[in-house]
């Protein structure tokens, strides 16, 4: 079962990549403080995205003639991995790079990759990701926000809600109905291209329990859309959205949400000299979770690299990782705590509470662990 | 050579000389003889054996299906053992005995040595004892091997005199004997889990309760979701282990041990909660492979040894994230 999880090697042109984006980390990330770097792909910076951009480490998977770096998903892998590894913020172009330009070169029109994918690529243009809603979590295919087509476009009504950085964004790709009822289900589903800037759109920042704003609830009021909105073909958004939702499970992300924790962990050991065995056990089992996920992760590199979208070694993956990106807080702050009488710095500290507070939000994004362990279910034909 | 080529005539040969009959009746005491002859006449013993030295000349990266098949076939004799065995035999010049031979670390006990239990040693006519720095090949006689008694185990300890009579002596390899030991039970964890994840998963789709197959419960399929994962990810451990040749870096080693050893408890917990009563019995077969995972899980250092040398390397290293030291001990080709 699953045999495609095999051990994969990154090839060494990709691995070049590292030196430049170290290069870029050293001179703007390093100095931040390490609960600002723990946020990292949660981090909203638009300037370090275009200096990425500047510097050809976005669209490192899309066509030279869209202004991309025609490398493919290793080099994606390469680049991501040193972004995190370090704790760059990367939100800002993270949706469009990850997502919403592969599904644009997918299936969007010649005028609509020219319109988008250049700007996505240099960093100038970010998107969010509009499933969620009040009424459809896990259960997106309830969606009930509604494009009507019109004599001339299509005018949207609804509401999309937990969208991370939509009141930062450009645009939205969103996920609605176009014809049929909710008990429709999969069927009559479409996805758009919806500018956030344009009238009839108003957006709200949540605050989350981090005290950040890093999502919000985006309303639209009869807005008007034009034809060219229509990404891909009407009717084909859930097909259109599970070759998405791939792309979003697939990264180095969904592992190393909370490696920024860790090396702040281990500096505080060695600082304080408390090497003993039981520390050794705990960093060494950490570790060693960490090396199989990274193989593993590479492994559904592979199979993206070669045209696959796989959907169910993507959410092995991702379940695995998050369990282990969710170990990491509980697992130090036991360690911390087991000692009262120990110095540890308030930027530990603060870094350490971050990730505990957000680390429930791991195995929620981008497909609950219960819906992802569904689809596994699937893929070992239980289902 | 292709992958196929080497290992379906040697899961062949293993349907043939160990099937779950033969398997039993070896674990409950039985003769392990005609079970050995065939495999040591198929000449798969010498895979990792030098060309030179009238071996098949083959790596360990070829030589891991071969490893995980002994897993997943639950082979009662220790076949892993004697594949690395003799090959470090071969690479000193040594010709190797005919029997089974077992890869045990000595530690001083009183006037002699003594060594953890060593899975199978009940059945080797040979050990390769790693005692003071050096890998001496020694004949077993009763005298020198315990059994520990485990019901279903062929398990056992060695004691030895200070001056064992010593048959010749090989080079320990990089990392020692445990670590060469451990190599062989991560892949064999890997290929039982593997095994297990079928089983399991073709009992949830065929056992009927509340008018529908098991596996239709959404509480068993997460379940099994969750025992999927550990299956890959012991899977890839005895991949990162194999990957680069043998012996295998401290690295290689510690990742395969330790995800190995910490997936053989719910993988085995998993496979016995869906199977309910039947997998406690002992005419299932299920038994054969559990009750294998948590010995092997033991044997050799478990994920706590393994995982101690691991952080260990972590912290000592001036490495900046641990995401590098991962990445550069991974790439290495050690």
């Amino acid at each position: 079962m699953f045999e495609n999880f095999r051990l994969a090697r990154l090839p060494d042109e990709d691995e070049a990549l590292r030196a430049s984006v170290r290069e870029l980390c050293a001179e703007i990330v390093v100095q931040m403080p390490t609960e600002r770097r723990a946020r990292s792909w949660s981090g909203f910076d638009a300037a370090f995205s275009r200096k990425l951009g500047a510097a050809g480490l976005l669209g490192l998977t899309l066509p030279k003639v869209y202004g991309g770096q025609e490398r493919g998903p290793f080099a994606r892998f390469v680049v991501v991995e040193e972004l995190l590894a370090c704790g760059a913020p990367v939100a800002a172009h993270w949706i469009a790079d990850r997502q919403s330009a592969p599904l644009i070169l997918h299936y969007g029109t010649e005028a609509q990759r020219a319109e988008h994918i250049p700007a996505i690529c240099r960093g100038e243009r970010f998107f969010c990701i509009g499933m969620s809603e009040p009424g459809s979590g896990s259960d997106l295919a309830s969606v009930r926000t509604r494009a009507e087509r019109m004599a001339e476009g299509w005018r949207l009504n609804g509401q999309k809600i937990w969208t991370t950085n939509a009141h930062h964004d450009d645009y939205m790709i969103a996920l609605v109905r176009t014809s049929g009822t909710a008990a429709d289900r999969q069927a009559g589903l479409s996805q758009f291209l919806v500018d956030l800037h344009a009238p009839g759109v108003t957006i709200r920042p949540i605050v989350d329990l981090a005290g950040d704003a890093h999502f919000a609830e985006v309303f639209f009021e009869d807005v008007m859309l034009p034809d060219d909105a229509l990404l891909g073909a009407e009717g084909q958004g859930w097909s259109q959205v599970t070759a998405e939702l791939a792309f979003e499970r697939s990264g180095p992300e969904r592992i190393y949400s909370s490696v920024v924790l860790l090396d702040a962990w281990v500096a505080h050991l060695q600082a304080v000299g408390r090497l003993d065995d039981a520390r050794r056990e705990q960093l060494g089992s950490l570790v060693a979770r960490l090396a199989v996920l990274r193989e593993m992760s590479i492994s559904v590199t592979t199979r993206l690299a070669s045209g696959e979208s796989p959907v169910v070694e993507a959410s092995l993956v991702k379940d695995f990782g998050t369990a282990f990106e969710q170990d990491l807080p509980a697992l130090i702050a036991d360690d911390l705590g087991g000692r009262p009488d120990e110095a540890v710095s308030p930027t530990l500290l603060r870094t350490l509470h971050y990730v505990t507070q957000i680390a429930p939000s791991f195995s929620l994004r981008g497909g609950t662990r219960e819906i992802l362990r569904g689809i596994i279910a699937r893929g070992l034909g239980l289902r | 050579m292709d992958e196929n080529e080497l290992l379906e005539p040697f899961e062949r040969l293993l349907a043939d000389a160990a099937p779950p009959a033969v398997v039993r009746r070896i674990d409950e005491g039985a003769s392990a003889e005609a079970c050995w002859s065939a495999i040591a006449d198929s000449g798969f013993l010498d895979a990792l054996v030098p060309e030179d030295s009238g071996g098949a000349g083959l790596g360990l990266a070829e030589t891991a299906p071969l490893l995980c098949a002994l897993g997943s076939r639950a082979v009662p004799v220790p076949v892993g053992e004697t594949m690395i065995a003799r090959a470090l035999l071969g690479q000193a010049g040594i010709r190797p005995p005919e029997g089974a031979i077992v890869l045990v670390t000595a530690t001083p006990d009183g006037s002699g040595w003594r060594t953890p239990a060593i899975p199978l040693a009940g059945l080797a006519s040979h050990a390769l004892v790693e005692l003071d720095g050096s890998a001496v090949l020694i004949a077993l006689s009763p005298k020198l091997v315990e059994a520990v008694g485990v019901h279903g185990s062929r398990a056992a300890t060695l004691r030895l005199p200070r001056n064992p009579e010593i048959l010749a002596e090989a080079t320990v390899p990089s990392g020692g004997l445990r670590a060469a030991a451990a190599i062989v039970r991560a892949t064999a964890i890997a290929g039982a889990a593997n095994r297990l994840l079928d089983m399991t998963v073709a009992y949830a789709n065929e056992r009927v309760q509340f008018g529908k197959p098991i596996g239709r419960q959404q509480a068993l399929q997460q379940q099994l979701a969750v025992m999927a994962e550990h299956v890959i990810a012991a899977r890839m451990a005895a991949e990162i282990v194999c990957a680069a040749g043998f012996p295998a870096s401290l690295f290689r080693v510690a990742v395969a041990k330790t995800v190995t050893s910490q997936a053989a408890v719910p993988i085995a917990t998993i496979a016995h909660a869906v199977h309910g009563a039947i997998g406690i019995s002992e005419e299932y077969d299920l038994q054969l492979f559990t009750r294998r995972l948590h010995e092997w899980r033991l044997a050799d250092g478990s994920e706590a040894y393994w995982s101690r040398l691991l952080g260990g390397a972590r912290i000592e290293s001036d490495t900046d994230t641990s995401i590098n030291f991962v990445r550069e001990a991974a790439r290495s080709s050690r």
